[in-house]
């Protein structure tokens, strides 16, 4: 449903982010980005919806052609994409259920949507909150919430946009193992329930072994393997991590019963 | 060996960095002292001539003559109704003026740089001299006082909420973005929301400023408590002046509190 043809992304300062990056989305399929910190996953990610214009190359979307062709085209495709992040993303003073609404702005005009959004907008919001198992935080802060929380809130935001395409960037980065694997594996479960195409970047191998239907993975900027998740052996590991010294697999989900101190030390890690 | 002459090394330039302290500290109050004697404070004849007639002043100002108080509620409550009013036009245009100047939401560098030039200039005409402007342009009256805490307020508040505006957390704002909202809705969702308490903040302490300000407006004829405290200073009645003075301070407390507590409540 989304195609990436012979992007190239370098910035102001000569750094070039990817280069001729080629890759195709297929409708329904859960594809990770995998590769360490500064191989392009972000950079991907947000040319996916034109936060990050690409310097050459193109990015069609089945239903829309060129996502850039217009800002009308552009913002089109917006609606109905959905994007997590590593940090939330989050307003910390407003509640849950506001930021959930944000999801809906793209769908009322900018005078309109001053005023408080409809009921029908409110509740789908609070069913997309409902999803993620937050409908009875709705009313708390963002920022009152637990970091797992806030994530999920970011979840509902991007599904209070009915999407027909999530991007998720690191989405689990900054949350504890356990609390990673959970989040993750609710993402995966809404986006089968839904067929939601999803494009998710990851450093963990492991998490990336058990949800991806396809494997992007990035070193320095380029595509270096395109596969099922089954043919990422040892040596293509090495190629996508740079070398073998490099810890290639994460440890596995640490359980909850393991004390503070060690889940803050797997959190840096 | 070479241990004591690192000591000595690092003795000798803290004894050097002290030096320089002292010297900055002496320019300092040399420049204080300076600026003291050139306004004639040292001029212990004046004073000593001045403090009889302050006394006699102050004397005259006791006990307070709150006779004509009838006569002040209104003006009273005209002051205070400036006050809210010239909020309320400078917020109205602060705002626009702010998203334009504060670099994260200006449209173009070189609109920012007009706006942030635009507010410095109101910022620089003191509002006194806005109000003799306004009083010869629209006549006596609480209307050229507001227009004058308004423009000279919005330079003031237009840098503030600018301010606020350019250390928003940008994360949000790029989530807006990818949501699909316009560039508008970026600024009304993500950076007011995020703003807010600040802006709210800012504002209030305008309003309290304002109230004392638009107490010294009523001097040049722009309407309000003012007014009413000039002419009895025409008249050297010095006892209702010292009532008039009683009453704004009474109400600089209540609006200040009142600020306060509605600060509270929109944090």
């Amino acid at each position: 449903m989304l195609d990436l043809d012979k992007v190239t992304v370098r910035y102001a300062n000569r750094v070039t982010a990817l280069d001729e990056a080629s890759a195709s989305f297929p409708k329904g399929q859960f594809i990770v980005l995998l590769g360490p910190s500064g191989a392009g996953k972000s950079t991907l990610l947000r040319c996916l919806n034109g936060l990050v214009r690409p310097t050459s190359g193109k990015v069609r979307s089945e239903e829309g052609g060129n996502i850039l062709g217009s800002s009308a085209a552009l913002r089109r495709h917006r609606q109905r994409t959905g994007m997590i992040f590593q940090q939330h993303h989050l307003i910390g003073r407003l509640t849950a259920l506001q930021n959930v609404l944000m999801g809906r702005l793209s769908f009322h005009g900018t005078f309109r949507s001053l005023l408080p959004l409809p009921r029908a907008d409110r509740l789908l919001a609070l069913e997309a909150l409902d999803r993620v198992g937050l409908a009875d935080r709705a009313l708390h802060r963002a920022d009152q919430l637990s970091g797992g929380q806030q994530q999920r809130v970011g979840i509902a935001r991007a599904l209070a946009q009915q999407p027909h395409l999530i991007l998720a960037d690191e989405p689990v980065a900054s949350l504890d193992p356990a609390t990673a694997d959970k989040v993750l594996a609710l993402l995966h479960r809404i986006c089968r329930e839904d067929g939601i195409t999803a494009v998710v970047s990851l450093h963990q191998v492991e998490l990336a072994r058990r949800y991806a239907d396809g494997i992007y993975g990035l070193a320095g900027g380029r595509i270096v393997f395109d596969g099922p998740a089954a043919e990422l052996d040892a040596p293509m590991l090495d190629t996508i991590y740079g070398s073998a010294s490099t810890p290639s697999v994460q440890p596995a989900p640490l359980q909850p019963e393991q004390t503070p101190a060690r889940l803050k030390m797997a959190k840096i890690a | 060996m070479s241990q004591s002459h690192l000591y000595a090394t690092v003795l000798a330039e803290e004894r050097r960095g002290g030096i320089r302290h002292a010297a900055l500290t002496a320019t300092v109050l040399a420049v204080c002292v300076a600026a003291l004697w050139i306004t004639d404070f040292f001029d212990s004849r004046r004073f000593i001539e001045g403090i009889p007639a302050l006394a006699q002043l102050a004397s005259e100002m006791v006990p307070p003559d709150f006779g004509r108080w009838q006569h002040w509620l209104k003006p009273l409550l005209d002051t205070l109704a400036m006050s809210i009013a010239g909020t309320v036009l400078a917020v109205v245009i602060s705002l626009p003026l702010a998203v334009l100047a504060a670099p994260n939401t200006s449209p173009n560098g070189l609109l920012c740089q007009v706006t942030r030039t635009l507010l410095a200039f109101l910022r620089s005409v003191p509002e006194i001299i806005l109000g003799v402007i306004f009083v010869a342009a629209v006549g006596f009256g609480a209307l050229p006082g507001v227009l004058a805490l308004a423009l000279h307020s919005v330079g003031m508040v237009g840098k503030f909420y600018a301010e606020a505006i350019e250390h928003v957390d940008p994360k949000p704002l790029e989530a807006a973005r990818a949501a699909g909202a316009t560039p508008l809705q970026v600024i009304t969702h993500s950076v007011i929301p995020q703003v807010f308490p600040q802006l709210a903040d800012i504002t209030l302490y305008r309003w309290e400023y304002h109230f004392r300000a638009s107490a010294v407006l009523g001097i040049v004829g722009a309407g309000g408590i003012g007014f009413e405290l000039m002419a009895a200073l025409r008249l050297i009645a010095y006892d209702q002046v010292s009532a008039i003075l009683l009453s704004i301070l009474a109400c600089v407390v209540v609006v200040d509190a009142l600020g306060a507590r509605l600060r509270k409540a929109l944090k």
